[in-house]
């Protein structure tokens, strides 16, 4: 795996604004007779890093994938820096500025390292028009280029950028989702559980990969996320859920320490 | 009232005849992961072995019953299995796919180069017998034929739901079409479960083709492929899953059949257009409406990511030198071929190399849409149908030159296409290829054969002064040849840019992950629709060009079977390179011109069709097309021989 850049040392906060870059309100989705999200509320500001944690089966990932719309909702509403998303595809929400990793590797085993890169870029600009390439313009501009290599440079990925992904390990790939997703330069980045199939070494790289760029971006972070470890290194504060709800929010430990969270995940309070 | 049951009654063993088809599909598709294309090919190899063998060595039909029905049907069966799925990953849908589609190119194709072109008439019936009439149904009398399939389908019906239902091999049978991986870790064999579904399934399609021979005055492949249709949207209403739904809709579809078949004029447009094209839009409609039908590829198996990936393709890293060699090595082989096309060659080879390169155009349409936007579409030779009908028709009525007409039809074409890609948006894989395969039957039943488009079977005669006013243009020169060359040119630079361009990296992009894609921002509906289109315009102009060429343009050259025969050509030569689709269309005219120099049963083109089917077999274990993996081979081969120990 890529080793993580040099940290900078910035005020965690300093990004953050108090105002709330995604609320969600009274989100429901059912998969047959199992409610899934069960009346969800919750909001997350600019710049802040929040963990979601819960036991399986908590409706994380459905949140998740209601938040990008790869699942439509049953009811409630989800507003992104003052966008109602409600029927909007997820491509357009990808643009709107939600970019997200994925539990299992979602990357195009055809194309390069610098090339996911550069389709994200050119996906998240919309240039993707049939024309230009028929006239032979659609060759990377400098700038695209530019902005790729940065991302590279953030992630650590430079020196793999001509390798093709089918050749890269798991814990690489999902360096490579998560450049995929920071080139297109989002303002909320929801990962999902970066750290499942990785070791001790590599997620504690992945978490101060993750830690760096976004301080360096200022970018709004919601991480699903099992390894308490990592939320605890990552995130400013946590939400638990449990069957579908929000069962706490606050400081991890406090959260943790939480009755209702114990009893989800251990089955007692104690 | 009485006139309404007499048009319900003679559906009604109509109906069993789709039913029958339509159970084997769903049998085989729940007992085995695979939606079986050869289902209708290999009744129709029953029925083709079973009248040989009573009209040419008049067995009797006892005995070639036993020997198609539980002889042949179920050794076929079993090496299908073993030989073939067997050996497919329960993942990989595209080469489940892929294979069925050979067999059903393959086996019709195969039996004339065993048993020579046979005109195998009036078959008998195993059970009773079809000159006397058994019962009446409200008057409407039922002859022996139409008893043993009535019967036949209900006893079958009951048999395989009370073996999928009631016993312990059904159950196995069922679970281990979810995960085989899951049943073997509780025991089971699950590789001999599925080699029994098989078994069961062949001799289900031999039972149906041998006793659905005599209700045809003769044994032809396009009686059982069309049975398959009906059959198919039968088994579509039910998703695939359940049989008595299945043998439900299919029955209800042969009487609605033969109800519109009694009560509309027979000189209505109704009669003769929407009449032939009532399974195909039964079948659209359980595609637009079946839940089902959408997720019929999405992984059931919890076990699936245990099975490795598709295999890469062989990629060769190709030295310097050698790279220079070898194109070098194709400019010399093209500037040869130009120049003797326009020196020396012999006309006749001239025009099977004019052909080649009209459909090396078609075929780039086959690589756009398969192979870059990985769309299994059968439709393709449709679109170019579209695109040459319209051309010839622009200059018949409208005095259009053909050049532009082809434009236009180009233009119509790809039109077509995105309806189809509209209609498809939420299909993928088998879903996708079953609507492509509705849509070719639509056309091929209900659009080409209208004489006011395709003049019937004498077809659209060309006058070559319609590609006036180019006076350049004389077919008795090699002008077809240079506008053949200069179309497949223009295409091929056209592939070549989008693959370069965004367009083919989102593409690319698609084929890895449709999530992923999505989620980084890309329109997926929007590419589709764009490779659609562009398909649909490819395939039109190259359409266009052949008939052109030949100076005539009618329906047969536009068939269904021949549109999924040029995607087993192009999936055997390479689906994902312009070198493939060169290779397909080059290779598919030669290898049909030099078997006419053979003698008998191996001179006509079946066996070029079979060679294209056994090649496209190989799918699975060479993706890239089995042409292009020996390519490959042989490059890597040269390069260590010449470059790596000289």
């Amino acid at each position: 795996m890529a080793e993580a850049p040099a940290d900078l040392d910035m005020d965690r906060t300093a990004s953050r604004s108090s105002e709330a870059l995604l609320t969600v309100r009274g989100l429901r989705k059912t998969f047959g007779g199992v409610e899934a999200v069960a009346g969800v509320d919750m909001s997350i500001r600019a710049g802040e890093t929040v963990g979601l944690v819960g036991p399986n089966g908590a409706g994380k990932t459905t949140l998740f994938n209601c938040i990008c719309g790869q699942v439509r909702p049953g009811s409630g509403t989800i507003v992104f820096d003052g966008v109602p998303l409600d029927r909007m595809p997820v491509y357009r929400r990808a643009r709107l500025g939600i970019g997200r990793t994925y539990q299992r590797i979602e990357l195009f085993p055809e194309l390069s390292v610098r090339d996911h890169l550069l389709v994200a870029e050119r996906a998240r600009s919309g240039h993707g028009r049939l024309w230009k390439d028929l006239l032979n313009r659609a060759r990377p501009q400098p700038d695209e280029l530019s902005r790729v290599e940065a991302a590279l440079q953030l992630v650590g990925l430079s020196d793999l950028a001509d390798t093709s992904v089918a050749a890269l390990g798991l814990g690489t790939c999902r360096v490579v989702e998560l450049a995929r997703a920071l080139v297109a330069e989002p303002r909320l980045l929801l990962a999902d559980e970066p750290s499942s199939g990785l070791d001790v070494h590599e997620t504690r790289q992945l978490a101060d990969i993750l830690r760096t760029v976004q301080r360096r971006r200022g970018m709004a972070v919601l991480l699903v996320e099992h390894d308490l470890a990592m939320v605890e290194r990552v995130a400013d504060r946590a939400i638990a859920m449990d069957l579908g709800q929000v069962i706490a929010e606050g400081p991890l430990k406090t959260v943790m320490a939480e009755g209702r969270v114990r009893h989800a995940y251990l089955g007692t309070d104690r | 009232m009485e006139q309404l049951a007499g048009f319900v009654i003679p559906g009604i063993p109509f109906g069993c005849t789709y039913a029958l088809f339509a159970v084997g599909l769903v049998l085989t598709y729940q007992a085995t992961g695979v939606f079986n294309f050869a289902f209708g090919a290999q009744a129709y190899a029953a029925a083709f072995v079973y009248t040989w063998a009573t009209q040419v060595h008049h067995l009797p039909a006892w005995m070639a019953f036993v020997l198609t029905v539980l002889v042949m049907s179920p050794l076929l069966g079993l090496l299908f299995d073993r030989a073939l799925f067997s050996r497919i990953p329960a993942t990989n849908n595209m080469a489940k796919i892929v294979t069925g589609l050979s067999l059903f190119v393959g086996i019709p194709a195969l039996l004339p180069v065993i048993f020579g072109n046979q005109n195998l008439l009036n078959a008998p019936s195993v059970f009773w017998n079809i000159d006397r009439v058994y019962l009446r149904i409200f008057g409407t009398p039922i002859n022996g034929a139409q008893v043993t399939v009535m019967v036949v389908t209900v006893v079958v019906l009951v048999a395989l739901v009370a073996l999928l239902r009631a016993t312990e091999l059904g159950l196995q049978m069922r679970a281990a079409t979810e995960s085989r991986r899951l049943v073997q870790l509780d025991g089971v064999n699950a590789g001999q479960v599925v080699a029994v579904a098989w078994v069961v399934s062949s001799v289900l399609a031999g039972l149906a083709g041998v006793l659905l021979a005599p209700l045809f005055a003769q044994v032809q492949v396009q009686d059982y492929t069309t049975l398959m249709v009906a059959a198919i949207a039968a088994a579509g209403w039910a998703a695939l899953r359940s049989l008595p739904v299945a043998a439900g809709v299919a029955v209800l579809v042969g009487v609605a059949e033969a109800v519109l078949q009694g009560y509309l004029p027979t000189s209505s447009w109704l009669y003769s257009a929407v009449l032939p094209s009532f399974p195909f839009i039964v079948l659209t409609v359980a595609l637009l409406v079946v839940p089902g039908l959408r997720v019929l590829d999405s992984e059931r198996d919890p076990l699936a990511s245990v099975d490795p990936p598709p295999p890469p393709p062989l990629r060769t890293v190709r030295l310097p030198a050698m790279d220079r060699t070898i194109r070098w090595g194709w400019y010399i082989l093209l500037g040869a071929f130009v120049i003797s096309m326009l020196t020396w060659m012999p006309r006749t080879w001239e025009n099977v190399f004019n052909s080649g390169l009209a459909f090396s155009t078609v075929f780039l349409s086959v690589t756009l849409i398969t192979g870059m936007g990985g769309q299994l579409s059968l439709a393709q030779g449709t679109l170019a149908g579209v695109g040459a009908f319209t051309a010839a028709q622009l200059a018949r009525h409208l005095g259009f030159n053909l050049l532009i007409g082809g434009l236009i039809g180009a233009g119509l074409a790809a039109t077509v296409a995105v309806v189809l890609g509209i209609l498809s948006l939420r299909l993928r894989g088998l879903g996708l290829a079953l609507m492509t395969l509705a849509a070719a039957l639509f056309f091929d039943n209900t659009v080409f054969n209208q004489s006011s488009i395709t003049n019937g079977t004498t077809g659209l005669s060309l006058d070559q002064k319609w590609v006036a006013p180019f006076g350049f243009f004389n077919p008795n020169g090699h002008a077809l040849f240079l506008l053949a060359l200069v179309v497949l040119a223009l295409c091929v630079l056209v592939v070549n840019l989008v693959r370069q361009g965004t367009v083919g990296r989102f593409l690319a992009a698609m084929r890895g992950s449709e999530a992923g894609a999505a989620g980084i921002g890309i329109n997926l509906t929007r590419q589709r629709l764009t490779i659609f289109a562009l398909s649909g315009a490819l395939a039109g102009l190259g359409g266009t060009v052949f008939t052109i060429q030949q100076q005539v343009g009618n329906a047969q050259q536009w068939s269904y079977e021949l549109s999924v025969a040029f995607v087993v050509i192009v999936v055997t030569s390479g689906v994902s390179t312009v070198e493939g689709a060169i290779q397909g269309g080059i290779g598919f005219v030669v290898s049909q011109q030099l078997l006419t120099y053979l003698p008998g049963r191996f001179g006509g083109s079946s066996l070029v069709f079979v060679g294209f089917a056994f090649g496209a077999l190989t799918y699975a274990a060479h993706p890239e097309g089995v042409v292009e993996y020996q390519k490959a081979r042989a490059t890597l081969r040269w390069q260590q021989r010449i470059f790596e120990h000289g």
